[in-house]
Order: structure tokens, then C-alpha cells, then sequence
């Protein structure tokens, strides 16, 4: 009885979770992310100060370990005098919320296009195809701005654009993998069962691409958060004073030779987030790529 | 060989077409209409309005605005910009140079200090050098690239005082383009300091715009080499009793080349995305700072002739690193 159970292999979850806590820099990259967001979750009650709380008698306050600073102002004042640290907590809320709805609706889009490519074959293959083969020849950040430029700036019509322009590599992952599984028994099996397009798009076939995608829509993540800062950044995304990263950036730009930390901390934790989210991204797919698995 | 060339040319024009399209359509998804757009707050009256509408051709169906589009862009003419009222080619040419000198100046950055990187950690795989080198490049693969230019400024310019904040020279310096690039020019110019002035403006906005192709190119060096380091033939090279140097140096880092050219080619879309960002934060009059002046002027002509432009651009590097590639590794050239 107790050889029967020590035979049975453990539930995929168990494995992968196996191997991907082997790899240090990932399971520091999830921890650090993890902490990430439960700071950003909980900001309204962990951040000292509301993120548009204007202090006028402590402008461009340094922070604390240097001359000047106060331990009032943890990472120092903005040129408005608004607490650094408290809109640094709440710009979590706004950038990697933004990360997630931006890959969200990347991926729905991209596995879509993928899965109807895949089996529409023929003309309807080659035109979608093509169409996201134009898209992926143009720059991502140039096409973005383009976008913004057609809808105007904002923070939802530069996380469409961001979303637009990923959208290709979502839907040529989905299109290549869902290629090569309908070739499988299985599919023609449940084809012959009688179930409908949709089941076999959905139930059938889908689930079994789900690894590459999951790998990509991880590191597509930081690049979104990467891409929706630097729109930010350019005056195209978040516009102030919401607490976004990138536009904490650009509001902070003139004050950059007499106050670095307005500068510095935003980009800090952009710099952070993104990676480790990158370090969680290699070892999902340390783990999660048969072809790379360790034996 | 000749087949393989027409073959890859073939393939771009579908793709040239689609993106003219998509320039095109551009100026037609914006909101409102063409003329109206032109015309800004001051408004027009409606006859003079349906008069520009026939002139510009507005008023005709979309496959024959689309047509006489695409003939003036075969042609070189992109229109006029709004604000300028310059030709839009013409512009692009005379910023694109500021844009080249500073992507090839990065590139080899990048390549000088990747390449040797990636080698050098390979060789020592497992050991700190090596976890710092991936550390370091994962890093710089993370950066947000408007910070870093940002964190640069601050340190350089601000706190050391090494290197002015923005422009391509001194504005002491004053000679005629001769080649468009700056470090060039002046040289040929004569003018002493010249070129040190030019140096000095170039060395932050490369180290910027460098970062990220440096890290890739260092990982993509580095795992090129692991992989070729434990075949056969590396084996015997070392059981022949070659040094290590010639083994890792001569037989190698030759093949390991291959897949490092392609990933060195692929990053001038990179590149220039990244032009975007870093003529921004140094204000380098290049081609990407001025689309995104463009885009706030509302000069539409002009981001639309700068989509086109900048995506050929890419179009065409990615067309010649593919064919380098067939030179180079002939399994390319007549597989299929």
C-alpha cells in the first residue's frame, strides 16, 4: 500500500514548486514581488501620508539619514512638499496594476488571434499572420507612442497601446503551440467525441499551451510596467499627479541637480519590481520548459 | 546564394506594404477630421473646408487615397511637415545622422565591453565573477533607461562635473556638417577642444542607450559559449594539450559568434526605441526626440513619415543581419 502511493508522481504544482525553490534568485525574485504588492495592497494603511497630502513647510526635504532630513519625511519631500515614501507605496497600486491589466488583455487578445489562427489554417492563418508581423516590425515603444498619439495621452490609452503592441508575441506563442497539439491523438480523439470548436479551442488545446505563455506573460510583465513608466515618463501615460512611477519620474526631472532623491527612489523601485519579477520569470521557465528542465 | 537573397527580399515587401498601411491609416484614426486637424482652433468655413478636402483628396474612396499614398512614399515624398512646412524626408535626413552616431557609438560600447563579459564568465562559469556578471547584466537588463540616463546626469554632471547635460557640442564650436557625425566633423574641423567637446556629450547618452543591448549581448556570449565549450571538438582541443586561452579564444569563441551576431543585429529595433528615450533625457537632436516633439506639436505629417522611416530603418537591418547570417553560417543559406 505505502509503495503503491511513493510511486504515484507528485501533482505538477508539487514538482515545479520543487525545482523552482531550488533556484535561489527566482525564490528571492517571488519574495521580493510578493512584498511588492501587499506594500502596494495595503498602502492606504501602511504609507504615513496620503500620496496628495501637501506639506508647505517642508519642500524638497531630504531624507532622513541626511543633513536637513527629518524622520517626518522618511525618503524626503517632493517640490511640492508631499511625502516620497507615501507616494512611492501608493505608485505601486497604480504601476503594477497597471502591469497586470496591461498583460491581461494582451493575452487574451494574442491567444485569441493564436488559437483562431491555428485552426481557421489557410487564408485566415496567413492574414493574421501578416498583420501582426507588420506590428512586430515597428519598434514597441515607437508604436505605443503612435497609438497614444491616434487616442490622445492617458493612462488607459497607453496601457490599450502597451497591450496592442504584445499582443503579436501572445498570439504567435499560442499559434505555434496550439500548431503542434492538434496534431496530437488527444485532440483528434475529443474532435471525433463530437466536441464543439470552442471546447477543443478552450478545453482541449488550450490548457496544454498554457507553459510558454505563462513563462512570456511573466516576463511581459516587467516589460509593460517597463514600457507604461517610460510613457509615463514621456508625458504620454499616467498624467499627475497620480502617484505612477514613471510620472513621478517626469514631475521629479527639473529638480534632478538639487534634489537627487525625487529622481532616485520612483526609479528604484521600478528598477526593483522589474527585476524581480525577471528573476521570477527565469526560473518559471527553468521549470516549466521541458526542453531546459533539469534531469 | 543569389535565390536565398530574392528569397528574404521577397518576404519583406508584405510587411514594407503593411506598414506603410498602417502609417496611413494613421492620420486617418485620428480624431476628427484631416482638414479640421490642419486648420487647429482658428477653424475653417465650410466652403474653403471642402475645397482643401478635394485638394488634399479626402473626399475620395480610401483604396485610392491609399494608392496615391503609397506612390508619393515610393517616390521619397512623406508631405510636408505641419509646423515646418519642410518636407518631411528632408528633416528626417538631416537629424537621422545625430541618431546613427549615437547607435553606432552604443552598439560597440555594448558589443566591446558584452562580448568580453560573456566570454570571460563562461570560461569561469560558477564562480563570483561569473554570478556577478549575470547579476550585473540581469540588472542592466531591468533598467528603467530614462532613470538610468536620469542617475547618470546626477552623478557626472551634477555631483563630479565631467560631462555637460545635454546637446552633441559646445556651442563655442561652430563648423558645417561635413559627415553629420559630430565626433568626425570635428576633427576634420580643426578647431581645438572640438572634438573633446563632442566626446564629452556623446559618453552618457551611450552608456545609456548601450546598457541593454550590453546585457544581452553578454548573456546570449555567455550561454552561446557554455553550450559550445562542451562539444567534442572543444574536448580534443583540450585534450591535445592546448592552452586554455587558444581553446577558448580560437575554437570557441569562433562558433560561438553566430548566434551573438544575429542577437547584435536584433537590437537596432531596441536601439532605436531606445533613441526615443535617451535624445529625450539629453535633449540629442536626433530623430527620436524630434518624433516626440512632433507628436506634441501635433505635427502629424511628421510622426507619420517618422513611423514609416524609423521602421524601414529597422526593416532593412533585420533584412541585412539575416543575410549576413547566410554568409556566414552556410547551413542557413541552404537549409529550409
Amino acid at each position: 500500500m505505502a509503495a503503491e502511493i511513493a510511486t504515484r508522481p507528485p501533482h505538477p504544482f508539487v514538482e515545479g514548486w520543487h525545482y523552482f525553490k531550488q533556484n535561489k534568485g527566482a525564490l528571492a525574485g517571488l519574495i521580493v514581488f510578493v512584498a511588492f504588492v501587499l506594500i502596494a495592497a495595503f498602502s492606504p494603511w501602511l504609507a504615513p501620508y496620503s500620496p496628495d497630502a501637501q506639506d508647505r513647510a517642508a519642500v524638497l526635504v531630504p531624507p532622513f539619514w541626511q543633513e536637513g532630513g527629518s524622520t517626518a519625511h522618511l525618503l524626503g519631500t517632493d517640490a511640492v512638499g508631499r511625502d516620497l515614501l507615501s507616494r512611492i507605496m501608493h505608485g505601486g497600486r497604480w504601476s503594477l496594476f497597471i502591469g497586470l491589466v496591461v498583460i491581461v488583455i494582451s493575452m487574451s487578445g494574442g491567444i485569441l488571434l493564436g488559437l483562431c489562427a491555428a485552426f481557421a489554417r489557410g487564408f485566415v492563418d496567413t492574414l493574421i499572420m501578416r498583420v501582426l508581423d507588420v506590428l512586430l516590425a515597428i519598434p514597441s515603444l515607437l508604436l505605443a507612442l503612435v497609438v497614444v498619439a491616434i487616442l490622445g495621452p492617458g493612462l488607459f490609452n497607453a496601457m490599450f497601446a502597451v497591450a496592442l503592441v504584445y499582443m503579436p508575441h501572445y498570439a504567435r506563442l499560442t499559434r505555434g503551440s496550439a500548431m503542434s497539439e492538434l496534431q496530437k491523438d488527444y485532440v483528434t480523439a475529443s474532435r471525433v467525441a463530437g466536441a464543439s470548436v470552442w471546447r477543443l479551442m478552450f478545453r482541449t488545446v488550450l490548457p496544454n499551451c498554457a507553459p510558454p505563455l505563462i513563462v512570456q506573460a511573466t516576463l511581459g510583465f516587467s516589460t509593460a510596467v517597463l514600457d507604461m513608466a517610460a510613457l509615463g515618463f514621456l508625458g504620454m501615460g499616467a498624467q499627475p499627479p497620480t502617484p505612477e512611477w514613471g510620472t513621478m519620474l517626469a514631475d521629479a526631472r527639473e529638480f534632478i541637480l538639487r534634489a537627487w532623491w525625487v529622481v532616485t527612489f520612483p526609479g528604484l523601485a521600478i528598477l526593483i519590481s522589474v527585476l524581480a519579477v525577471n528573476l521570477m520569470g527565469d526560473g518559471l521557465r527553468d521549470v516549466l520548459d521541458p526542453k531546459l528542465k533539469r534531469s | 546564394m543569389l535565390r536565398f537573397f530574392l528569397s528574404r527580399i521577397a518576404v519583406l515587401i508584405p510587411t514594407f506594404l503593411g506598414v506603410t498601411l498602417v502609417a496611413f491609416l494613421f492620420i486617418r484614426l485620428l480624431p476628427g477630421d484631416p482638414v479640421e486637424m490642419m486648420a487647429g482652433e482658428r477653424g475653417t468655413s465650410p466652403e474653403r473646408h471642402a475645397e482643401l478636402m478635394a485638394r488634399f483628396g479626402f473626399d475620395r474612396p480610401w483604396w485610392e487615397q491609399y494608392a496615391s499614398f503609397l506612390g508619393n512614399v515610393l517616390q521619397g515624398d512623406l508631405g510636408n511637415s505641419i509646423v515646418t512646412k519642410a518636407p518631411v524626408l528632408s528633416e528626417f535626413l538631416t537629424l537621422f545622422p545625430a541618431t546613427l552616431e549615437l547607435s553606432i557609438c552604443a552598439i560597440l560600447f555594448a558589443i566591446l565591453f558584452g562580448l568580453p563579459a560573456g566570454v570571460l564568465a563562461a570560461s569561469r562559469r560558477g564562480t563570483i565573477f561569473d554570478h556577478g556578471v549575470m547579476a550585473a547584466t540581469l540588472t542592466g537588463y531591468s533598467m528603467p533607461i530614462f532613470w538610468w540616463g536620469l542617475l547618470l546626469i546626477i552623478l557626472f554632471s551634477g555631483i563630479l562635473g565631467w560631462t555637460p547635460v545635454s546637446g552633441r557640442i559646445d556651442l563655442l564650436y561652430f563648423f558645417e556638417p561635413v559627415t553629420g557625425f559630430m565626433l568626425i566633423d570635428s576633427l576634420l574641423s580643426d578647431q581645438d577642444g572640438a572634438f573633446m567637446s563632442a566626446f564629452s556629450h556623446l559618453v552618457l547618452p551611450t552608456i545609456v542607450l548601450g546598457t541593454i543591448p550590453l546585457a544581452v549581448i553578454a548573456r546570449q556570449t555567455r550561454s552561446a559559449m557554455l553550450e559550445v565549450l562542451s562539444e567534442d571538438y572543444v574536448r580534443t582541443a583540450r585534450a591535445k594539450g592546448l592552452p586554455t586561452r587558444r581553446v577558448v579564444g580560437l575554437h570557441a569563441f569562433r562558433n560561438a559568434l553566430i548566434p551573438v551576431v544575429t542577437t547584435i543585429g536584433l537590437q537596432t529595433g531596441v536601439l532605436l526605441a531606445g533613441a526615443i528615450l535617451t535624445e529625450t533625457i539629453f535633449s540629442w537632436p536626433g530623430v527620436g526626440k524630434w518624433l516626440i516633439d512632433s507628436i506634441f506639436r501635433r505635427d502629424y505629417p511628421s510622426v507619420q513619415g517618422g513611423l514609416l522611416l524609423i521602421a524601414s530603418v529597422v526593416m532593412i537591418v533585420n533584412l541585412l543581419v539575416d543575410l549576413t547570417y547566410g554568409l556566414i553560417d552556410p547551413r542557413i543559406r541552404h537549409g529550409r
